[in-house]
Parts: C-alpha cells; sequence; structure tokens
C-alpha cells in the first residue's frame, strides 16, 4: 500500500469515527460527545489535507483527474465548508448532515482505483484543476445550503405544530438557519458560475468549442438555473424559510444527479472515462 | 458524629404555617446562637426560605437532638409543638445528608431546577460562617453541597428550558429569531400576563415596544412602562408590519385579527417571520393564522404545552441528578465516618506498624549476619519507638472525644499521616478533593 493509500485510509476511518459521534450527538443529551466530534473532525480534516497534497507532489497534477481523486477532493470540500460555518455559526447538528455525507463520499472513493491516472494529454491544460475546484467548492457549499434546509423544516415543523422533541432543544433558530440558507447562495451561486465558466473555457481550448450541450453540461445548467431562480427570489421577492429550504434542497438533489447519475446513466465528454482514456 | 435536619417544606406544609415558622432574613445572629446553646447541639445552621424552612445541625446524639431542634423551632416562633409536629419533617445521617444535597441541587423545589435554592442556601450559610455556628463538619457539608449543586447543573439539563409561560414565549421567541435584540413587539390589550412576557421581552433585549388599547390612556400608561409607544387602537393593524412579535389579551368577544389580514401583513414585511402569542380567552386571534407560512400562532394552551414538554424533559433529568446526590453522599459518609477517633486510632497505628515491617525488612537485608536475638532487639526497639510516639497522641485523640475539638485532632491526624486512603471495607477511595473545584 503506498503512504498516499494509508494516509486516504486513515482520514476515511477518522471520519468513520466522527460520523458515529455526531450522529450520537444528536440523540444524546451530553455536550461532551459532540465536542468530541467536532475535534475528531477536525483532526480527520487535518489528515486529509495531508493526503490531498502528498497525491498532488507525487502524481504532479492537481488530484482531481480520477473518480477516486475527485470524490476525496469532494469530501475535503465539504468537510472544510462545515468546518469554516462551524466557526461561524457554532452549529454541531450540521455535522450530523455533513459527516455521513463525506463519509459516503469517501467510501464510495476506496471502492475506485487508487491509480494515479495519466493524464488525457487533450486535457492537461491550467483550466482543468480551476474549473474542477471551483465546481467542488461550490458544491460543497451548495451541500450545507441543503443540510440547513432539511433543518429548517424539521425545526420549522416543530414549531407550527407545537409538538416538540428533544431534537427541537439542540437544533439552531429558524433565523439561523435561513441566514445560513441565504450565506451558503451567496458564496456558493457564484463559485458555480466561475466553474461552469471556467469549464467553458477550458473545453475551448481543449476541444474547441465552449458549449457542447452533453448531458453533464445540460445538467449542470439547469440546476444552476435553479438556484439563480432561489437568488432572485430571495433577493427581490421575498423567498425564504420554507421555500428557500425546500429549493436548496432540491437544488442539491440535482447536483448530485448531474455528478453521479450523469456518470452512471449518461455518457458524454465527462465520463472518468474519457479522462484517463482507459 | 452526626448530621441532622429538621424542617418543613412547601410539601409538608401550607403557606399558613411556613410563614409563621419563617426567621427574618435580616435577624439571623439570635435564632443560630440560641440553637447553637442547646446541650445536643455542637454546629448549626438555618435555611429559611419562602417555600422551606430548615435546621440543618451536627450532633452526638441524633435522636436527642432532632427532639430538641423541633422544640426549639416552636418555642422560637411561639408555637406549640404539638401544632406543627405534623408538617415537620427530619432527617438524620445518610437520609439528611441526601436530603440537603437534593434541597441546594434543586431537586427538592416547587419549580424543579429552579436557579434560586442555592442561593438562598449560600446565604444561609455565610450567616453561619459569620456567626461561627458552623464548624468543621457543616463547612465541609455545606461546601460539599454547593459541589454537587454545580455538578448537577452542568452535567445535566436540569435546569434548561423554560418552564413558565412567559418565559417560554421568550424561548420560543429565540428558536425562531434567534437574537432578540434588533426585534419589536406589540402589545395588544392589557392583561397581566402581557405586562409580564413583555417584560421578560424587553429584559432579553427587544428594542422596540408597541402598546394598543382600547382605551389610550392605558396603552400610554403601559407604554411609558416600556419606554415605547402606543398606538390607536383603531389603527393597530396598519403597524402590525413593523414589528416581529405581537401579543395578546383583550376582552373581545370575536377575533381581532384574521386570516387575511395577517397575509397582508406578511407580503408588506417580505415575509419576514412573524410570532404571534395569543393569550386572550376567548381567542383573539383566528387559529387559521398559524396555516401563513412564515407565521407561528401559540395560544394559551400551547404555551402550555411547551412547559410541559420542558418540565419533562426536566424530569427526564431529574433522575440524573439523584444518581450524582447518591455518588457524593457515600464519599460525604465515608468522610463524616472517618472522623470518629477509635477507626482513626487503629488506623494510624496499622499504618505505622507497615511502616516497621517495611524498614525491617530492608535493614535485615542489609544485615545478612545478625543472630536471631539481635534480630528479636531490634524488632523490639523499632516496636517502642512507635509506641513512645504514639503515646501522646493517642492520649490526647481519646480525651478529644469529650469535647467539640475530637473532629479537629481527628481530621489532622487523617490529613498528616495521609490515613483517608482507604476505606473500613478496605476499598480504595479517590481522597477528597477540594470542595470547590470539584
Amino acid at each position: 500500500m503506498t503512504a498516499n493509500l494509508l494516509l486516504f485510509k486513515i482520514t476515511l476511518l477518522v471520519y468513520f469515527v466522527a460520523t458515529i459521534c455526531y450522529l450520537i450527538g444528536v440523540i444524546s443529551r451530553k455536550e461532551g460527545v459532540r465536542q468530541s466530534a467536532v475535534w475528531i473532525l477536525i483532526s480527520g480534516f487535518g489528515v486529509h489535507c495531508v493526503t490531498i497534497v502528498v497525491r498532488w507532489c507525487s502524481s504532479g497534477a492537481a488530484p482531481v483527474a480520477s473518480l477516486h481523486e475527485s470524490l476525496s477532493f469532494f469530501a475535503w470540500a465539504l468537510i472544510g465548508t462545515y468546518l469554516l460555518f462551524y466557526w461561524r455559526y457554532r452549529t454541531v447538528m450540521l455535522g450530523a448532515f455533513i459527516t455521513p455525507l463525506a463519509l459516503s463520499l469517501m467510501i464510495i472513493g476506496t471502492n475506485q482505483s487508487a491509480q494515479a491516472p495519466a493524464l488525457n494529454p487533450m486535457l492537461d491544460s491550467w483550466w482543468f484543476p480551476v474549473h474542477v475546484t471551483l465546481a467542488f467548492l461550490g458544491h460543497a457549499v451548495f451541500a450545507i445550503a441543503a443540510a440547513a434546509g432539511i433543518m429548517y423544516l424539521l425545526q420549522e415543523r416543530m414549531l407550527k405544530s407545537k409538538k416538540f422533541s428533544g431534537l427541537f432543544y439542540r437544533l439552531p433558530s429558524l433565523d439561523t438557519l435561513d441566514s445560513m440558507n441565504y450565506k451558503c447562495l451567496t458564496f456558493g451561486f457564484p463559485l458555480m458560475t466561475m466553474g461552469i465558466i471556467s469549464g467553458a473555457i477550458w473545453a475551448n481550448s481543449a476541444w474547441g468549442g465552449y458549449w457542447r450541450w452533453d448531458p453533464k453540461e445540460t445538467w449542470a445548467l439547469i440546476t444552476w438555473f435553479i438556484y439563480a431562480a432561489l437568488l432572485h427570489g430571495r433577493l427581490t421577492i421575498g423567498w425564504r424559510g420554507r421555500r428557500a429550504a425546500i429549493v436548496a434542497i432540491i437544488g442539491f438533489c440535482l447536483l448530485l444527479f448531474t455528478f453521479f447519475g450523469v456518470n452512471m446513466f449518461l455518457s458524454g465528454e465527462h465520463s472518468f472515462r474519457n479522462f484517463t482514456g482507459q | 458524629m452526626h448530621i441532622v435536619v429538621i424542617g418543613l417544606s412547601h410539601k409538608t406544609a401550607p403557606v399558613e404555617i411556613r410563614e409563621k415558622l419563617a426567621f427574618a432574613p435580616t435577624a439571623m445572629e439570635r435564632p443560630l446562637r440560641q440553637m447553637l446553646e442547646l446541650s445536643t447541639i455542637n454546629e448549626g445552621l438555618i435555611i429559611s426560605t419562602c417555600n422551606r424552612v430548615e435546621l440543618c445541625a451536627v450532633t452526638k446524639e441524633p435522636d436527642a437532638a432532632i427532639a430538641e431542634l423541633r422544640r426549639f423551632l416552636a418555642e422560637y416562633h411561639e408555637v406549640s409543638p404539638e401544632e406543627i409536629s405534623e408538617n415537620l419533617f427530619d432527617y438524620q445521617g445518610e437520609e439528611a445528608i441526601r436530603h440537603l444535597f437534593r434541597v441546594s441541587s434543586s431537586l427538592d423545589s416547587m419549580v424543579l431546577g429552579e436557579p434560586q435554592i442555592l442561593g438562598q442556601i449560600k446565604t444561609a450559610y455565610g450567616y453561619a460562617a459569620e456567626f461561627k455556628t458552623a464548624g468543621l463538619i457543616l463547612n465541609r457539608f455545606l461546601h460539599k453541597a454547593f459541589s454537587v449543586a454545580k455538578r448537577v447543573r452542568t452535567e445535566t439539563a436540569i435546569a434548561s428550558n423554560a418552564v413558565s409561560v412567559s418565559f417560554a414565549a421568550v424561548e420560543l421567541a429565540r428558536k425562531i429569531f434567534d437574537r432578540l435584540d434588533n426585534k419589536g413587539v406589540m402589545i395588544i390589550g392589557a392583561g397581566e400576563m402581557c405586562e409580564l412576557a413583555a417584560r421578560h421581552f424587553v429584559t432579553n433585549g427587544i428594542s422596540k415596544v408597541l402598546v394598543t388599547n382600547r382605551t389610550f390612556e392605558r396603552a400610554e400608561k403601559l407604554a411609558a412602562e416600556f419606554e415605547g409607544k402606543a398606538v390607536p387602537f383603531d389603527s393597530f393593524v396598519d403597524h402590525l408590519a413593523e414589528v416581529d412579535i405581537i401579543m395578546t389579551s383583550t376582552g373581545a368577544p370575536n377575533f381581532i385579527l384574521g386570516k387575511r389580514q395577517m397575509e397582508e401583513v406578511l407580503k408588506r414585511r417580505k415575509n419576514r417571520p412573524m410570532f404571534l402569542i395569543d393569550i386572550a380567552v376567548p381567542r383573539d386571534i383566528d387559529p387559521k393564522v398559524n396555516d401563513i407560512s412564515n407565521t407561528y400562532l401559540y395560544d394559551v394552551d400551547d404555551l402550555q404545552g411547551v412547559v410541559q414538554a420542558n418540565l419533562k424533559e426536566r424530569q427526564k433529568e431529574a433522575g440524573k441528578a439523584e444518581a450524582i446526590v447518591e455518588q457524593e453522599i457515600g464519599q460525604f459518609h465515608l468522610w463524616l465516618g472517618n472522623l470518629e477517633v477509635k477507626p482513626t486510632v487503629i488506623a494510624l497505628r496499622r499504618k505505622l506498624e507497615e511502616i516497621r515491617q517495611q524498614e525491617l525488612e530492608k535493614t535485615f537485608g542489609n544485615l545478612k549476619d545478625l543472630t536471631g536475638k539481635q534480630r528479636k532487639s531490634i524488632e523490639a526497639m523499632a516496636g517502642a519507638i512507635i509506641n513512645k510516639i504514639l503515646h501522646k497522641p493517642t492520649a490526647i485523640l481519646k480525651n478529644s472525644q469529650n469535647d467539640t475539638s475530637g473532629e479537629d485532632y481527628v481530621d489532622a491526624v487523617r490529613t498528616l499521616f495521609d490515613l483517608t486512603a482507604v476505606a473500613d471495607d478496605d476499598q480504595e477511595i479517590k481522597p477528597l478533593d477540594d470542595p470547590d473545584q470539584a
């Protein structure tokens, strides 16, 4: 096993433990469980950073070319973004949604070939890592928005129906959750937009055309419109709360489909097979 | 030495009796000193709040002390002992320790987990310390009680979540708005409950208060109290969009706020959420308002429901708190038992004997060519040294049993010779740590 793979496995293991702690934290009355969950996750994130740097140095290219690498990077962006939000909002509960997602990405990643791919020379451009990094950071921020959306719906339901479970006492206020939705949108939308533009520029240099309507591009555009509509609705006609939460959840489902579904069910230039010429 | 507690609380006596037996907080010196003059009482403490009056004492004869304290409480307040005897509880030994730990942890309070009682006991202890009626044992006991209360507070959620209707309203507002300092509230009608809730909102940071009432003067009066603004009753609907929280308690027979009106208000607010509290019976606000998105309407029963749910949460925590109390009782009881003279003398002797054996073994290991006779005389010499050293301290310890200095000597000996480490049943226990840090 290479050092890199070992690091990856360690990251996976620490994330696993952190996820368990977060899930226990949801039902437990002990504050200690939630605090330790955060610290375990931070240490896992540290290892993950090292993993990515080591991989980058050994392969010489940004580690986002193969599915294995992309998944790992996606998970990294997700945890990193969550920790930033934790630092700002101090909501541990958010982690109970984010860590299982990141863990699943990592687990899917272990089943993919960890071989550093010989990059298709056609893709060898600086625009490639820029495009992928922006896209994944956008994904991560929107994942937070979706998690905040789920929490909003839960909390709102309890407040409306006046039936409170123990969760009520641990979920943040509606206002906090809604402002998280807005924050995510203001960061995520520019990231996604720049991701799409940089992708178009890269496509032009690689294939000689900015937009080719391959399935991934189409779905990404649909998703982009959803978020554009949400941003517009928020800014102009007072969309907020429940509606904003639902749209954020739908948007993220579409994102996941664009990322996984298109690779699995539809073929196009974005398939990882094409990247590495296998 | 034993700890005894006698007294009465909201659980055993109605307020008519509690008020008769209460001690004035400004004049604690006289009762404390009189209590200490009782023949069986070595140390004393008086806790007197509106919900309980308790006399806590350290004594050698618990049964006699309890009888004496019962009589003292009655005579001090000039009532006949028989009249109140049914209302008085008494505890001794472990029971007494448990009782005071539970009281200070607010497990015995009328409202489970309320925080005032700990402060009241601290004040009571302050008087006992000031007038020197608390000695070694009560000092240790009370500090232990404070640390138990602190543990209960930090390790369980017994004191979290509001258990009054007006506080519950504030807490719900926090769950909707997070911050209240930039929010506004409108009070419609001037019921007492409304006023109380408004006061809670203001102390929790609400910055803007609007008041309306059919009689404009009353609105103005209440508005002045909260440094708010009075608005005419006919046009209050026009101002609803300016505030985030609405509280109503008018005597109107019909709804004064309907769904259509609120939908308009929400539109004007660009859907910023609103929290409506309807404390009036019959209700002031059409319950259908709750169906509007970003609008949360609570009537009196809903708030009661929240309070009940919160109480249930507290009750769940009470079990955990009781477990903490039980743990700490054992520790304290052990310390108290160790203050007895006889076991201390035995423990001291055993300790020195152990040292003698160890040192003899070491010495004999080095001096291998000693004859049996020489060994015997060295052993005897070591024994004689111990006896000589122990003679005077043992005598003093035994004599001290007869006066109040006993525990001080025993405690000193236990500390100096590190005798606290082993309990009677040879079980290893943790040394007692500083009560304030535990």
